[in-house]
């Protein structure tokens, strides 16, 4: 998920040509106060006109506590944006208060239901809340955490081990997989040292995000190198799907491969490998079938 | 030693027969900070001088002062390969009577030889001479100033021109060797202040692009190299000096040591890049026309496998053994590209003129593959166009341009459908170019057409010597 | 006033005018200068405003940063927001 400031209609306008598989154009923090109505209206027409293919696109919206949030809600419902990312949240309740907003909107359109949320969790009380959050709404695609913020909240600050957050990632995984949904991590923001980047995510791979927040299309090559899987396992995963489908045909509910039983994770897992392999670029949608 | 070749410019113009109507020539292995181009012409016209034609191998924004001398009729014809800035935006406003002849380093190199181009003066600056007039590129001083490498597009001139004078701010003592230029070439020596503004002739050192498009083209660019069947041991190669041409040479280093692949040469603007990897041992010999920066002045100055060439050896389309022809691998930059891959480098969206031909249409001609970089949209401006006709000038024939890469996808010329194949094997996303085009028109819509005169203020020859296409005045 | 002088962006300032005027700089004003007008026109009249005096410095903006500009600038400049308070 790549970020891009909404008041910058230069990067607006081509940030999908990097292959990002969502965009994340931002409201709150890139954007200064004397410029949320020049952004809120740039994000708008530009998500009503610019073609941005098959990538998912997401609008950051400012809080719904201040006189912004509302009118981003309903411009950006407005505009057909796939999922709206909740800044800071902290309750179940404030995402069925977004949820609510986005109701009217979508009422007023006769597109019940068309928009999905995604809320940021960025302090030590929303990870707290963490799987309420997650569960708050059918609505709710994922959960994501933005670390500065929450670094402060516990009084510490970011290093480059990522010790201090350790437990909201942890925590973050555990409630949208209880949930059901997906899990996002922070941005790594010196662009200039690859190598810690990839190490971060390599972490948040292991630890069973589904993916990194990235703030240059410069870091979408490492998430991408860390995120496929190698040929081995695709040609595994492939395999166990073979086997999962020709299970199926002979209406046999038991999976086998090379004369052994295939339990149910490792089918999970390689369906999982086919959907990074497809994500990545390395294997195409008609390989897969 | 007596010699009577030193003489003031003055008194070298009188010797040289000049008359009104005839032809004096420049190189512009100065760029951006040539004296010479003006000081000389300034001093024809102090010294009454009509109607001369001006030759130069290149011109750039340097050269606003010649506005002044096409309006007092000191100059009345210009060939070149490029034009820049003030100049090139009052020429197609309508400045010259004559139209402008534009030709590529190869065409002009053979124009000279073969006459087409017949040049009465040249007028070359060198880093350093010494009296008798060999004349260099590199330094031999500790007082050396305008330091250019390579004299390639000056070799011509020194060769063919009936006459030969040699300015430089450097005299040496006899005798400057290696020389580009030598003495029995040379008829008169001065010694000026300054050829050369050393700050404008190149930029120091490496500077890698960290525009993510640029990044992202390069990335694509090198990815159709290596997968292109021409990235084998011994290969040849040559690239442009813009963001994304340079940022290829980087990741096809990185394949190459992988793959323990070593390039046979690389040829043309030879960058610091390049000498980076000839260094390195990953590309055997250099083949320098001009020399980019201070890095490609410093290596030719002193490494005998890196050889200056001159426009005709380079790139002439006359001599079968002009380096292009032994060239694979060539990736150009374009203003525009049209769905039959013909290819504009010279006017801009606008209509006005700014850019340059170069090698363009003699690499693209003769190499194996040739691969053009260039983004869909420039802003709001497109880079691939919908038909010939919308192409605003045709610089290089759409049949030597093989693979146009853009980031919305690469498209191949269906001449090349071997290529096709081979890139797409390697699961490159290939495009109709039809479709880049109708892309780029659903994002900006359908320009208007530009407001050409009736007037022809240039003419761009083929390098065969042919009228290809021409430029008409621009109104506002 | 809204928008930059950014690569990709314009900068439009709107002040009360008799008719609708428009002021266009862009580089590309000679294949584009027609449509960017025609663009600033449109998004006006959707607003209702049909007395103008216009100041665009176009960057190589595509239509929907010239529509999001010229709405901007209305907005601010006649305090009428587009979105409901």
């Amino acid at each position: 998920m790549m970020f891009v400031p909404g008041n910058n209609p230069g990067m607006m306008a081509d940030a999908h040509i990097y292959g990002p598989d969502s965009i994340m154009l931002d409201l709150e923090d890139s954007v200064t106060m004397a410029e949320k109505d020049a952004a809120r209206l740039l994000v708008y027409n530009a998500l009503k006109t610019i073609d941005y293919g098959d990538t998912e696109m997401v609008v950051r919206i400012n809080p719904l506590s201040t006189p912004y949030g509302k009118k981003d809600v309903e411009a950006v419902v407005k505009a057909g944006v796939d999922v709206i990312r909740m800044p800071k949240t902290e309750t179940a309740d404030e995402v069925r208060e977004l949820e609510a907003e986005i109701i009217k909107v979508e009422t007023e359109l006769g597109c019940v239901g068309r928009t999905r949320i995604m809320a940021a969790i960025e302090s030590a009380l929303g990870v707290v809340n963490a799987f309420e959050i997650a569960s708050a709404s059918k609505r709710m695609m994922g959960i994501a955490l933005g670390a500065e913020d929450y670094s402060a909240s516990l009084k510490t600050q970011r290093t480059p081990g990522g010790a201090e957050l350790l437990l909201a990632r942890e925590t973050i995984v555990v409630a949208a997989r209880a949930a059901g949904i997906s899990c996002f991590d922070t941005v790594y923001s010196n662009l200039d040292d690859m190598e810690t980047f990839r190490k971060e995510v390599e972490l948040i791979k292991d630890l069973g995000f589904d993916g990194k927040s990235i703030i240059n299309p410069r870091q979408i090559e490492v998430v991408n190198e860390v995120f496929t899987p190698t040929q081995k396992a695709i040609d595994k995963a492939l395999r166990i799907v073979a086997a999962i489908k020709e299970a199926q045909a002979k209406g046999s509910g038991v999976v086998s491969l090379n004369g052994k039983m295939v339990d149910r994770p490792v089918v999970i897992r390689a369906e999982r490998t086919i959907a990074y392999a497809i994500a990545s670029g390395v294997l195409s949608k008609e390989e897969a079938l | 030693m007596r010699n009577t070749k030193l003489v003031s410019l003055e008194e070298a113009i009188r010797r040289s027969g000049l008359k009104d109507g005839m032809t004096i020539s420049f190189h512009h292995h100065f760029r951006g900070g040539d004296k010479v181009v003006n000081m000389v012409v300034d001093k024809l016209a102090e010294m009454g001088f009509k109607d001369l034609k001006l030759a130069a191998s290149s011109l750039s924004d340097v050269h606003a002062p010649l506005i002044d001398h096409i309006k007092a009729g000191v100059i009345t014809g210009i060939s070149t390969s490029g034009l820049r800035g003030e100049l090139a935006n009052a020429i197609s406003h309508g400045l010259m009577k004559e139209p402008v002849v534009f030709r590529s380093h190869g065409g002009r190199g053979s124009a000279i030889a073969n006459g087409d181009l017949h040049i009465d003066v040249a007028f070359l600056g060198a880093s350093s001479a010494d009296e008798l007039g060999n004349a260099s590129g590199c330094p031999r001083s500790e007082n050396a100033k305008s330091i250019c490498g390579s004299l390639g597009y000056a070799l011509p001139d020194a060769e063919y021109a009936d006459h030969v004078i040699v300015l430089t701010d450097d005299l040496v003592a006899y005798p400057n060797v290696p020389k580009s230029i030598s003495a029995s070439q040379v008829e008169s020596v001065v010694v000026v202040d300054s050829v050369g503004d050393s700050a404008k002739i190149s930029s120091g050192a490496i500077r890698d692009s960290k525009n993510p498009r640029d990044i992202l083209l390069a990335k694509q660019a090198a990815k159709v190299v290596i997968n292109s069947g021409y990235f084998k041991d011994g290969f040849s190669i040559q690239t442009g000096t813009g963001g994304a041409s340079l940022a290829v040479v980087k990741y096809i280093r990185e394949s190459m040591l992988e793959n323990g692949i070593k390039a046979s040469f690389a040829l043309g603007g030879i960058t610091a890049h390049m000498v980076k990897l000839h260094e390195e041992g990953l590309i055997d010999k250099l083949i320098d026309v001009q020399s980019f920066d201070k890095v490609a002045a410093e290596s030719i100055a002193k490494d005998q496998t890196h050889q200056e060439v001159s426009a005709v050896d380079y790139a002439s389309a006359d001599h079968l053994g002009s380096a292009v022809h032994a060239l694979d691998i060539v990736i150009l930059s374009a203003l525009e590209v049209d769905v039959d891959f013909n290819v504009n480098v010279l006017v801009g969206s606008d209509g006005v003129i700014r850019g340059a031909i170069g090698g363009h249409p003699d690499t693209a001609e003769d190499s194996a593959l040739s691969i053009i970089v260039c983004p869909l949209l420039r802003g709001r401006i497109p880079c691939v166009v919908p038909r010939v006709t919308t192409l605003i000038t045709l610089i290089t024939p759409g049949k030597g341009v093989d693979v146009v890469v853009t980031e919305y996808g690469i498209a191949v010329n269906p001449g090349r459908p071997e290529i096709a194949e081979r890139l797409a094997a390697a699961g490159l996303k290939i495009v109709d170019i039809h479709d880049l085009a109708a892309k780029a028109s659903s994002i900006i819509g359908k320009p208007d057409a530009l407001p050409f005169g009736d007037r022809v203020v240039g003419i761009v020859m083929d390098r065969h010597g042919k009228v290809l296409d021409e430029i008409h005045n621009i109104e506002d | 006033m809204a928008g930059t002088l950014e690569s990709g962006d314009i900068m439009i300032r709107i002040a009360p005018g008799d008719g609708l005027k428009i002021d266009l700089q862009s580089s590309v004003s000679a294949q584009f200068g027609r449509q960017i007008k025609a663009v600033i026109t449109e998004t006006l009249e959707g607003l209702g405003i049909k007395d103008a005096s216009v100041e665009a410095i176009d960057k190589g903006a595509l239509d929907c940063t010239i529509r999001a500009r010229v709405t901007a600038a209305a907005v601010r400049a006649t305090g009428k927001d587009v979105w409901k308070d």
